[in-house]
Protein backbone atom coordinates (compact mmCIF):
# COMPACT_ATOMS: atom_id res chain seq x y z
CA UNK A 1 0.00 0.00 0.00
CA UNK A 2 2.90 2.40 0.68
CA UNK A 3 4.72 2.95 -2.64
CA UNK A 4 8.32 1.71 -2.79
CA UNK A 5 9.57 4.69 -4.78
CA UNK A 6 9.73 7.05 -1.80
CA UNK A 7 10.80 7.45 1.82
CA UNK A 8 8.70 7.97 4.95
CA UNK A 9 8.99 9.99 8.16
CA UNK A 10 7.86 9.02 11.65
CA UNK A 11 5.46 11.97 11.39
CA UNK A 12 3.73 10.20 8.48
CA UNK A 13 4.92 12.33 5.60
CA UNK A 14 6.43 10.88 2.43
CA UNK A 15 9.04 12.34 0.10
CA UNK A 16 9.67 11.32 -3.49
CA UNK A 17 12.79 12.47 -5.30
CA UNK A 18 11.31 13.02 -8.76
CA UNK A 19 14.27 14.87 -10.30
CA UNK A 20 17.46 13.61 -8.69
CA UNK A 21 19.72 15.54 -11.09
CA UNK A 22 18.10 18.85 -10.17
CA UNK A 23 17.67 17.86 -6.50
CA UNK A 24 13.90 18.25 -6.57
CA UNK A 25 11.43 16.26 -4.47
CA UNK A 26 7.71 16.11 -3.77
CA UNK A 27 6.26 15.65 -0.27
CA UNK A 28 2.87 14.60 1.05
CA UNK A 29 1.09 12.75 3.85
CA UNK A 30 0.65 8.99 3.97
CA UNK A 31 -2.46 6.89 3.65
CA UNK A 32 -2.11 6.05 7.33
CA UNK A 33 -2.09 9.76 8.19
CA UNK A 34 -5.22 10.58 6.21
CA UNK A 35 -6.98 7.56 7.68
CA UNK A 36 -6.15 8.63 11.23
CA UNK A 37 -7.26 12.21 10.54
CA UNK A 38 -10.56 11.41 8.87
CA UNK A 39 -12.19 13.83 6.42
CA UNK A 40 -9.67 16.61 5.76
CA UNK A 41 -11.31 20.04 5.51
CA UNK A 42 -8.41 22.50 5.66
CA UNK A 43 -4.75 22.48 4.68
CA UNK A 44 -2.27 25.27 5.36
CA UNK A 45 0.95 25.07 3.31
CA UNK A 46 4.13 27.18 3.33
CA UNK A 47 4.43 29.99 0.79
CA UNK A 48 6.27 29.63 -2.50
CA UNK A 49 9.93 30.38 -1.94
CA UNK A 50 9.75 29.65 1.79
CA UNK A 51 12.57 27.72 3.38
CA UNK A 52 11.58 24.45 4.99
CA UNK A 53 13.72 22.44 7.39
CA UNK A 54 14.11 18.70 7.75
CA UNK A 55 11.31 17.68 10.14
CA UNK A 56 10.49 21.31 10.82
CA UNK A 57 6.86 22.47 10.99
CA UNK A 58 5.70 23.59 7.55
CA UNK A 59 1.94 23.84 7.89
CA UNK A 60 -1.23 22.40 9.37
CA UNK A 61 -3.87 19.94 8.35
CA UNK A 62 -7.35 19.85 9.86
CA UNK A 63 -10.07 17.28 9.74
CA UNK A 64 -13.57 17.83 11.08
CA UNK A 65 -12.57 16.65 14.54
CA UNK A 66 -8.86 17.29 14.82
CA UNK A 67 -5.86 19.32 13.75
CA UNK A 68 -2.24 18.27 13.20
CA UNK A 69 1.02 19.92 12.27
CA UNK A 70 2.67 19.12 8.95
CA UNK A 71 6.43 18.52 8.99
CA UNK A 72 8.73 18.78 6.01
CA UNK A 73 10.57 15.53 5.30
CA UNK A 74 13.43 17.46 3.62
CA UNK A 75 15.21 20.81 3.89
CA UNK A 76 15.19 23.29 1.03
CA UNK A 77 13.15 25.88 -0.79
CA UNK A 78 9.48 25.45 -1.64
CA UNK A 79 9.23 25.65 -5.44
CA UNK A 80 5.65 24.53 -5.88
CA UNK A 81 2.60 24.06 -3.67
CA UNK A 82 -0.48 22.01 -4.43
CA UNK A 83 -2.94 24.88 -5.02
CA UNK A 84 -5.71 22.48 -5.92
CA UNK A 85 -5.46 20.84 -2.51
CA UNK A 86 -6.16 24.17 -0.78
CA UNK A 87 -9.57 24.37 -2.47
CA UNK A 88 -10.21 20.62 -2.46
CA UNK A 89 -8.69 19.26 0.75
CA UNK A 90 -10.64 16.01 0.31
CA UNK A 91 -8.01 15.01 -2.28
CA UNK A 92 -5.67 14.38 0.67
CA UNK A 93 -8.03 11.58 1.70
CA UNK A 94 -8.75 10.29 -1.77
CA UNK A 95 -5.22 10.15 -3.17
CA UNK A 96 -2.58 10.92 -0.51
CA UNK A 97 0.30 9.43 -2.51
CA UNK A 98 -0.67 11.10 -5.80
CA UNK A 99 -2.98 14.06 -6.43
CA UNK A 100 -2.96 14.86 -2.72
CA UNK A 101 0.72 15.87 -2.62
CA UNK A 102 1.56 18.96 -0.55
CA UNK A 103 4.71 20.72 -1.78
CA UNK A 104 7.70 20.42 -4.13
CA UNK A 105 11.07 21.31 -2.71
CA UNK A 106 14.46 22.18 -4.19
CA UNK A 107 16.47 20.19 -1.69
CA UNK A 108 19.45 21.73 0.04
CA UNK A 109 20.69 18.38 1.37
CA UNK A 110 19.44 15.31 -0.47
CA UNK A 111 21.33 13.02 1.93
CA UNK A 112 18.72 13.78 4.64
CA UNK A 113 16.46 11.31 2.91
CA UNK A 114 18.71 8.48 4.05
CA UNK A 115 17.46 9.16 7.58
CA UNK A 116 13.91 8.34 6.54
CA UNK A 117 12.20 4.96 6.44
CA UNK A 118 11.72 2.73 3.42
CA UNK A 119 8.18 1.62 2.60
CA UNK A 120 8.86 -1.68 4.33
CA UNK A 121 10.23 -0.01 7.44
CA UNK A 122 7.30 2.42 7.50
CA UNK A 123 4.86 -0.46 7.17
CA UNK A 124 6.44 -2.11 10.22
CA UNK A 125 6.43 1.24 12.05
CA UNK A 126 2.71 1.88 11.50
CA UNK A 127 1.68 -1.68 12.27
CA UNK A 128 3.23 -1.15 15.72
CA UNK A 129 1.00 1.89 16.32
CA UNK A 130 -2.52 1.71 17.62
CA UNK B 1 -21.54 14.44 28.93
CA UNK B 2 -18.04 14.58 27.43
CA UNK B 3 -16.19 13.95 30.65
CA UNK B 4 -13.81 12.34 31.32
CA UNK B 5 -12.51 13.00 27.83
CA UNK B 6 -13.66 16.58 27.60
CA UNK B 7 -11.70 18.11 24.77
CA UNK B 8 -10.22 15.08 23.08
CA UNK B 9 -13.21 12.77 23.14
CA UNK B 10 -14.18 12.82 19.49
CA UNK B 11 -10.94 12.66 17.61
CA UNK B 12 -10.69 9.60 15.44
CA UNK B 13 -7.15 8.69 16.18
CA UNK B 14 -5.73 7.35 19.41
CA UNK B 15 -2.30 8.30 18.07
CA UNK B 16 -1.16 11.55 19.76
CA UNK B 17 0.31 12.65 16.41
CA UNK B 18 -3.20 13.20 15.11
CA UNK B 19 -4.79 14.73 18.16
CA UNK B 20 -5.14 18.38 19.17
CA UNK B 21 -1.85 20.24 19.60
CA UNK B 22 -1.20 21.56 23.07
CA UNK B 23 -1.48 25.23 22.05
CA UNK B 24 -3.41 26.75 23.68
CA UNK B 25 -3.47 24.71 26.88
CA UNK B 26 -6.65 22.67 27.11
CA UNK B 27 -9.32 24.29 29.27
CA UNK B 28 -10.30 21.09 31.02
CA UNK B 29 -8.23 18.19 32.19
CA UNK B 30 -8.74 15.34 29.74
CA UNK B 31 -8.44 12.63 32.32
CA UNK B 32 -9.03 14.23 35.70
CA UNK B 33 -8.01 11.37 37.97
CA UNK B 34 -6.60 8.25 36.43
CA UNK B 35 -7.31 7.59 32.80
CA UNK B 36 -10.18 5.26 31.98
CA UNK B 37 -8.87 1.85 31.02
CA UNK B 38 -10.27 0.34 27.87
CA UNK B 39 -11.58 -2.73 29.69
CA UNK B 40 -13.50 -0.54 32.13
CA UNK B 41 -15.51 1.12 29.37
CA UNK B 42 -19.14 0.14 29.03
CA UNK B 43 -20.39 -1.25 25.74
CA UNK B 44 -23.86 -0.95 24.25
CA UNK B 45 -25.82 -3.95 22.99
CA UNK B 46 -24.87 -2.86 19.44
CA UNK B 47 -21.12 -2.79 20.09
CA UNK B 48 -20.13 -5.89 18.12
CA UNK B 49 -22.44 -4.82 15.29
CA UNK B 50 -20.65 -1.47 15.11
CA UNK B 51 -17.25 -3.12 14.91
CA UNK B 52 -18.47 -5.57 12.28
CA UNK B 53 -19.75 -2.62 10.23
CA UNK B 54 -16.37 -0.92 10.32
CA UNK B 55 -17.02 1.71 12.98
CA UNK B 56 -14.10 3.33 14.77
CA UNK B 57 -14.75 3.76 18.48
CA UNK B 58 -13.53 6.16 21.17
CA UNK B 59 -14.08 6.42 24.93
CA UNK B 60 -16.98 8.75 25.58
CA UNK B 61 -18.73 9.37 28.89
CA UNK B 62 -17.45 6.06 30.23
CA UNK B 63 -18.52 4.08 27.14
CA UNK B 64 -16.67 2.77 24.12
CA UNK B 65 -18.73 4.43 21.37
CA UNK B 66 -18.60 4.67 17.55
CA UNK B 67 -17.10 8.01 16.52
CA UNK B 68 -17.39 7.36 12.79
CA UNK B 69 -18.42 4.72 10.27
CA UNK B 70 -17.99 5.79 6.65
CA UNK B 71 -16.76 9.33 7.33
CA UNK B 72 -17.96 12.32 9.30
CA UNK B 73 -18.82 14.44 6.25
CA UNK B 74 -20.84 11.69 4.55
CA UNK B 75 -22.67 10.98 7.80
CA UNK B 76 -23.55 14.64 8.38
CA UNK B 77 -24.77 14.88 4.81
CA UNK B 78 -26.96 11.79 5.23
CA UNK B 79 -28.71 13.29 8.26
CA UNK B 80 -29.22 16.66 6.57
CA UNK B 81 -30.46 15.27 3.25
CA UNK B 82 -31.70 11.68 3.83
CA UNK B 83 -31.62 9.63 7.03
CA UNK B 84 -28.93 8.58 9.49
CA UNK B 85 -29.03 6.41 12.61
CA UNK B 86 -27.09 6.73 15.84
CA UNK B 87 -26.63 4.29 18.68
CA UNK B 88 -27.20 6.59 21.63
CA UNK B 89 -27.66 3.77 24.13
CA UNK B 90 -24.89 5.30 26.23
CA UNK B 91 -27.40 7.94 27.33
CA UNK B 92 -29.49 6.94 30.32
CA UNK B 93 -33.02 5.59 30.54
CA UNK B 94 -34.42 6.51 33.95
CA UNK B 95 -38.04 5.65 34.74
CA UNK B 96 -39.56 7.76 37.51
CA UNK B 97 -42.72 6.26 38.91
CA UNK B 98 -44.96 7.01 41.87
CA UNK B 99 -47.67 9.26 43.28
CA UNK B 100 -45.19 12.10 43.83
CA UNK B 101 -43.33 11.69 40.51
CA UNK B 102 -44.74 14.91 39.06
CA UNK B 103 -44.13 16.93 42.21
CA UNK B 104 -40.60 15.53 42.43
CA UNK B 105 -39.70 16.33 38.80
CA UNK B 106 -41.13 19.82 39.21
CA UNK B 107 -38.62 20.24 42.06
CA UNK B 108 -35.50 18.99 40.23
CA UNK B 109 -36.18 20.24 36.68
CA UNK B 110 -36.21 23.77 35.25
CA UNK B 111 -39.13 22.76 33.02
CA UNK B 112 -42.62 21.96 34.19
CA UNK B 113 -43.73 18.36 34.68
CA UNK B 114 -47.26 19.16 35.89
CA UNK B 115 -48.15 21.04 32.70
CA UNK B 116 -46.73 18.33 30.45
CA UNK B 117 -49.56 16.22 29.01
CA UNK B 118 -49.29 12.44 29.03
CA UNK B 119 -47.95 11.56 25.59
CA UNK B 120 -45.66 14.57 25.36
CA UNK B 121 -41.95 15.24 25.92
CA UNK B 122 -39.92 18.27 27.00
CA UNK B 123 -36.30 19.47 26.97
CA UNK B 124 -34.95 21.23 30.08
CA UNK B 125 -32.21 21.29 32.73
CA UNK B 126 -31.37 19.74 36.06
CA UNK B 127 -29.78 22.59 38.02
CA UNK B 128 -27.91 22.77 41.31
CA UNK B 129 -28.63 25.32 44.05
CA UNK B 130 -26.44 27.94 42.35
CA UNK B 131 -28.23 27.58 39.02
CA UNK B 132 -25.40 25.58 37.43
CA UNK B 133 -26.39 22.78 35.07
CA UNK B 134 -25.94 19.24 36.42
CA UNK B 135 -27.32 17.92 33.14
CA UNK B 136 -29.69 18.68 30.30
CA UNK B 137 -32.39 16.17 29.52
CA UNK B 138 -35.43 15.23 27.52
CA UNK B 139 -38.21 13.72 29.62
CA UNK B 140 -41.39 12.01 28.46
CA UNK B 141 -44.64 11.79 30.42
CA UNK B 142 -45.64 8.14 30.04
CA UNK B 143 -48.60 8.08 32.42
CA UNK B 144 -50.06 10.40 35.04
CA UNK B 145 -47.45 9.21 37.57
CA UNK B 146 -44.76 7.76 35.32
CA UNK B 147 -41.97 9.43 33.33
CA UNK B 148 -38.97 8.45 31.21
CA UNK B 149 -36.00 10.77 31.62
CA UNK B 150 -32.84 10.68 29.44
CA UNK B 151 -29.66 11.98 31.07
CA UNK B 152 -26.31 12.19 29.30
CA UNK B 153 -24.05 9.15 29.46
CA UNK B 154 -21.34 10.61 31.65
CA UNK B 155 -23.87 12.24 34.00
CA UNK B 156 -26.19 9.29 34.61
CA UNK B 157 -24.75 8.32 37.98
CA UNK B 158 -24.51 11.96 39.11
CA UNK B 159 -28.14 12.53 38.17
CA UNK B 160 -29.34 9.38 39.94
CA UNK B 161 -27.41 10.34 43.11
CA UNK B 162 -28.79 13.88 42.92
CA UNK B 163 -32.34 12.60 42.48
CA UNK B 164 -31.96 10.10 45.35
CA UNK B 165 -30.79 12.89 47.63
CA UNK B 166 -33.86 15.04 46.93
CA UNK B 167 -36.19 12.06 47.11
CA UNK B 168 -34.89 11.23 50.58
CA UNK B 169 -34.95 14.86 51.69
CA UNK B 170 -38.27 16.07 50.31
CA UNK B 171 -40.28 13.20 48.87
CA UNK B 172 -39.61 10.08 50.98
CA UNK B 173 -41.23 7.06 49.30
CA UNK B 174 -43.00 9.46 46.91
CA UNK B 175 -41.64 7.80 43.80
CA UNK B 176 -38.99 5.40 42.53
CA UNK B 177 -36.18 5.71 40.03
CA UNK B 178 -35.68 2.69 37.81
CA UNK B 179 -32.50 2.72 35.76
CA UNK B 180 -33.07 0.66 32.61
CA UNK B 181 -30.01 1.88 30.74
CA UNK B 182 -28.27 -1.48 30.61
CA UNK B 183 -31.16 -3.66 29.47
CA UNK B 184 -32.53 -1.37 26.76
CA UNK B 185 -31.08 0.30 23.67
CA UNK B 186 -31.70 3.85 22.42
CA UNK B 187 -31.46 4.41 18.68
CA UNK B 188 -31.87 7.84 17.06
CA UNK B 189 -33.27 7.91 13.51
CA UNK B 190 -32.69 11.40 12.14
CA UNK B 191 -33.16 13.21 8.87
CA UNK B 192 -35.79 14.35 6.37
CA UNK B 193 -36.46 10.74 5.35
CA UNK B 194 -36.67 9.43 8.93
CA UNK B 195 -40.49 9.49 8.96
CA UNK B 196 -40.77 7.45 5.77
CA UNK B 197 -38.31 4.91 7.12
CA UNK B 198 -39.98 4.35 10.51
CA UNK B 199 -43.37 4.10 8.80
CA UNK B 200 -42.09 1.30 6.61
CA UNK B 201 -40.80 -0.66 9.61
CA UNK B 202 -43.60 -0.37 12.12
CA UNK B 203 -46.84 1.10 13.39
CA UNK B 204 -48.15 2.53 16.61
CA UNK B 205 -50.35 0.30 18.80
CA UNK B 206 -53.55 2.00 17.60
CA UNK B 207 -52.61 1.19 14.00
CA UNK B 208 -51.67 4.73 13.04
CA UNK B 209 -48.36 5.37 11.30
CA UNK B 210 -45.39 6.23 13.51
CA UNK B 211 -45.04 9.52 11.63
CA UNK B 212 -48.45 10.60 12.92
CA UNK B 213 -46.64 11.51 16.15
CA UNK B 214 -46.16 15.23 16.54
CA UNK B 215 -42.73 16.63 17.46
CA UNK B 216 -42.01 16.13 21.16
CA UNK B 217 -44.60 13.44 21.58
CA UNK B 218 -44.18 9.69 21.94
CA UNK B 219 -45.97 6.46 21.22
CA UNK B 220 -45.65 2.71 21.50
CA UNK B 221 -46.03 0.15 18.83
CA UNK B 222 -44.60 -2.82 16.99
CA UNK B 223 -41.44 -2.61 14.95
CA UNK B 224 -40.49 -5.74 13.02
CA UNK B 225 -43.05 -7.48 15.21
CA UNK B 226 -41.40 -6.37 18.47
CA UNK B 227 -42.66 -3.81 20.99
CA UNK B 228 -40.92 -0.46 20.90
CA UNK B 229 -41.17 3.01 22.41
CA UNK B 230 -40.72 5.92 20.06
CA UNK B 231 -40.39 9.66 20.69
CA UNK B 232 -40.41 12.21 17.91
CA UNK B 233 -37.30 13.78 19.36
CA UNK B 234 -33.60 14.07 18.63
CA UNK B 235 -30.59 16.32 18.89
CA UNK B 236 -29.47 16.96 15.33
CA UNK B 237 -31.70 19.82 14.19
CA UNK B 238 -33.56 17.51 11.80
CA UNK B 239 -36.90 15.77 12.01
CA UNK B 240 -36.44 12.41 13.63
CA UNK B 241 -37.30 9.73 16.13
CA UNK B 242 -35.66 8.09 19.10
CA UNK B 243 -36.47 4.44 19.68
CA UNK B 244 -36.20 2.54 22.96
CA UNK B 245 -36.11 -1.23 22.44
CA UNK B 246 -35.08 -4.13 24.69
CA UNK B 247 -31.32 -4.68 24.40
CA UNK B 248 -32.01 -8.15 22.98
CA UNK B 249 -33.84 -6.59 19.99
CA UNK B 250 -31.34 -3.84 19.31
CA UNK B 251 -29.34 -5.61 16.61
CA UNK B 252 -32.39 -6.66 14.58
CA UNK B 253 -33.86 -3.13 14.75
CA UNK B 254 -30.51 -1.59 13.79
CA UNK B 255 -30.13 -3.95 10.85
CA UNK B 256 -33.69 -3.29 9.69
CA UNK B 257 -32.98 0.46 9.72
CA UNK B 258 -29.77 -0.03 7.73
CA UNK B 259 -31.57 -2.30 5.26
CA UNK B 260 -34.21 0.43 4.98
CA UNK B 261 -31.59 2.88 3.74
CA UNK B 262 -30.33 4.62 6.89
CA UNK B 263 -26.63 5.46 7.10
CA UNK B 264 -25.01 4.49 10.43
CA UNK B 265 -23.49 7.60 12.00
CA UNK B 266 -21.08 8.16 14.85
CA UNK B 267 -20.62 10.71 17.58
CA UNK B 268 -18.28 12.80 15.40
CA UNK B 269 -21.12 13.63 13.02
CA UNK B 270 -23.57 14.01 15.89
CA UNK B 271 -21.37 16.64 17.54
CA UNK B 272 -21.20 18.77 14.38
CA UNK B 273 -24.94 18.36 13.74
CA UNK B 274 -25.88 19.55 17.22
CA UNK B 275 -23.43 22.46 16.93
CA UNK B 276 -24.93 23.54 13.59
CA UNK B 277 -28.35 23.40 15.25
CA UNK B 278 -27.06 25.59 18.10
CA UNK B 279 -27.69 22.92 20.75
CA UNK B 280 -25.49 22.98 23.86
CA UNK B 281 -23.44 20.00 24.95
CA UNK B 282 -22.97 19.37 28.64
CA UNK B 283 -19.33 19.78 29.65
CA UNK B 284 -18.88 22.39 26.94
CA UNK B 285 -21.57 25.10 26.67
CA UNK B 286 -23.18 24.12 29.95
CA UNK B 287 -21.79 22.70 33.17
CA UNK B 288 -22.20 22.92 36.91
CA UNK B 289 -20.64 26.40 36.95
CA UNK B 290 -22.75 27.76 34.08
CA UNK B 291 -26.44 28.59 34.22
CA UNK B 292 -29.04 28.24 31.46
CA UNK B 293 -29.44 32.03 31.60
CA UNK B 294 -25.78 32.59 30.72
CA UNK B 295 -26.20 29.99 27.98
CA UNK B 296 -29.13 31.96 26.54
CA UNK B 297 -31.47 29.01 27.14
CA UNK B 298 -34.09 30.70 29.33
CA UNK B 299 -36.84 29.42 27.04
CA UNK B 300 -36.32 26.05 28.76
CA UNK B 301 -36.52 27.57 32.24
CA UNK B 302 -39.75 28.24 34.17
CA UNK B 303 -39.86 31.26 36.42
CA UNK B 304 -43.33 30.59 37.85
CA UNK B 305 -42.53 27.60 40.05
CA UNK B 306 -40.16 26.77 42.90
CA UNK B 307 -37.35 24.29 42.27
CA UNK B 308 -33.66 23.77 42.93
CA UNK B 309 -31.75 26.76 41.55
CA UNK B 310 -34.88 28.81 40.75
CA UNK B 311 -33.90 31.76 42.96
CA UNK B 312 -30.52 32.23 41.30
CA UNK B 313 -31.97 31.85 37.83
CA UNK B 314 -34.68 34.41 38.56
CA UNK B 315 -32.10 36.81 39.92
CA UNK B 316 -29.87 36.36 36.86
CA UNK B 317 -32.80 37.02 34.59
CA UNK B 318 -33.59 40.26 36.42
CA UNK B 319 -30.06 41.54 36.98
CA UNK B 320 -28.45 40.25 33.82
CA UNK B 321 -25.27 38.21 33.46
CA UNK B 322 -21.62 39.16 32.89
CA UNK B 323 -20.97 36.76 30.04
CA UNK B 324 -23.26 35.12 27.58
CA UNK B 325 -23.14 32.34 25.01
CA UNK B 326 -22.93 33.48 21.39
CA UNK B 327 -22.66 31.90 17.98
CA UNK B 328 -19.79 32.96 15.74
CA UNK B 329 -19.19 32.38 12.07
CA UNK B 330 -15.54 32.52 11.05
CA UNK B 331 -14.30 33.01 7.53
CA UNK B 332 -12.61 30.01 5.99
CA UNK B 333 -12.51 26.36 6.93
CA UNK B 334 -9.96 26.38 9.72
CA UNK B 335 -11.96 25.56 12.83
CA UNK B 336 -11.83 27.28 16.19
CA UNK B 337 -11.49 24.57 18.83
CA UNK B 338 -12.59 24.45 22.42
CA UNK B 339 -10.60 26.78 24.67
CA UNK B 340 -9.35 29.14 21.95
CA UNK B 341 -9.39 32.84 22.86
CA UNK B 342 -12.05 35.16 21.39
CA UNK B 343 -10.62 38.64 20.80
CA UNK B 344 -12.41 41.97 20.69
CA UNK B 345 -11.57 45.68 20.51
CA UNK B 346 -11.16 46.78 24.09
CA UNK B 347 -11.02 50.41 25.21
CA UNK B 348 -7.27 50.54 24.70
CA UNK B 349 -6.30 47.52 22.64
CA UNK B 350 -7.45 44.19 21.29
CA UNK B 351 -8.03 41.89 24.24
CA UNK B 352 -9.46 38.53 25.12
CA UNK B 353 -13.22 38.89 25.59
CA UNK B 354 -14.17 35.23 25.78
CA UNK B 355 -13.41 31.60 25.02
CA UNK B 356 -14.65 29.05 22.50
CA UNK B 357 -16.69 26.18 23.97
CA UNK B 358 -17.27 24.22 20.73
CA UNK B 359 -16.16 24.83 17.18
CA UNK B 360 -15.99 23.05 13.88
CA UNK B 361 -15.96 23.40 10.17
CA UNK B 362 -19.63 23.20 9.22
CA UNK B 363 -20.08 21.21 6.01
CA UNK B 364 -23.76 22.19 5.83
CA UNK B 365 -22.93 25.93 5.80
CA UNK B 366 -19.44 25.55 4.28
CA UNK B 367 -17.85 27.86 6.81
CA UNK B 368 -16.35 27.50 10.25
CA UNK B 369 -18.64 28.02 13.22
CA UNK B 370 -18.22 28.22 16.97
CA UNK B 371 -20.08 28.78 20.18
CA UNK B 372 -18.41 30.49 23.08
CA UNK B 373 -18.86 32.77 26.05
CA UNK B 374 -18.09 36.46 25.64
CA UNK B 375 -18.55 39.52 27.84
CA UNK B 376 -22.10 40.77 27.54
CA UNK B 377 -21.18 43.95 25.63
CA UNK B 378 -19.67 41.90 22.77
CA UNK B 379 -22.65 39.59 22.39
CA UNK B 380 -24.83 41.54 19.95
CA UNK B 381 -25.33 39.90 16.54
CA UNK B 382 -23.26 41.72 13.95
CA UNK B 383 -20.42 42.34 16.42
CA UNK B 384 -17.04 41.72 14.81
CA UNK B 385 -14.73 39.53 16.87
CA UNK B 386 -11.64 37.50 16.10
CA UNK B 387 -10.44 34.09 17.19
CA UNK B 388 -6.87 33.15 17.89
CA UNK B 389 -6.47 29.88 15.99
CA UNK B 390 -3.09 28.64 17.17
CA UNK B 391 -1.50 32.03 16.59
CA UNK B 392 -3.45 32.96 13.47
CA UNK B 393 -6.02 35.65 14.20
CA UNK B 394 -9.11 35.00 12.09
CA UNK B 395 -12.05 37.41 11.77
CA UNK B 396 -15.47 36.31 12.86
CA UNK B 397 -18.91 37.74 13.50
CA UNK B 398 -21.51 37.16 16.18
CA UNK B 399 -24.62 35.63 14.63
CA UNK B 400 -27.97 34.62 16.12
CA UNK B 401 -28.27 30.92 17.02
CA UNK B 402 -28.99 28.46 15.57
CA UNK B 403 -26.54 28.47 12.68
CA UNK B 404 -28.75 26.05 10.80
CA UNK B 405 -32.54 25.68 10.69
CA UNK B 406 -34.12 22.95 8.63
CA UNK B 407 -36.63 23.86 5.96
CA UNK B 408 -40.11 22.98 7.24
Amino acid sequence: MNPNDRRYSKEHEWVLVDDAAAGKATAGITHYAQDQLGDVVFVELPKLGAAVKFMGKMGEIESVKSVSDLFSPVSGEVIEINERLLDHPEIANQDPFGEGWLIRVAMSDASEIDNLMTAEEYEAFTSGLS
Amino acid sequence: MFSPCAETGLELSSNPRFRQPSHPPPPFQAFPKGAVLAQDLLKTSLYTTHLAMGARTVPFGGWDMPVQYSGVLAEINAVRTAVGIFDVSHMGRLYITGPKATEFLDWVLTGSAHSLAVGRARYCFICNETGGVIDDTIFYRLEQDRYLLIPNAGNRNTVVTWFQRWLAEKFPSGCEIGDRTMDTALIAVQGPQAAKLVDRLGRLSDGSPTSSLRPFSWGEGLLKGKKFFVGRTGYTGEDGFELVVPASNAVSVWEALVDGGALPCGLGARDVLRLEAGFPLHGHEIDEETSPIEAGLQRFVRFDKEYVGAQVLRQQREEGVQRTLVGLTISGRSAPREGYAILGEGRVQVEEVGRVTSGSYSPTLDTSIAMGYVLERYATPGQTLAIDIRGRVIQGEVVPLPFYTRAK
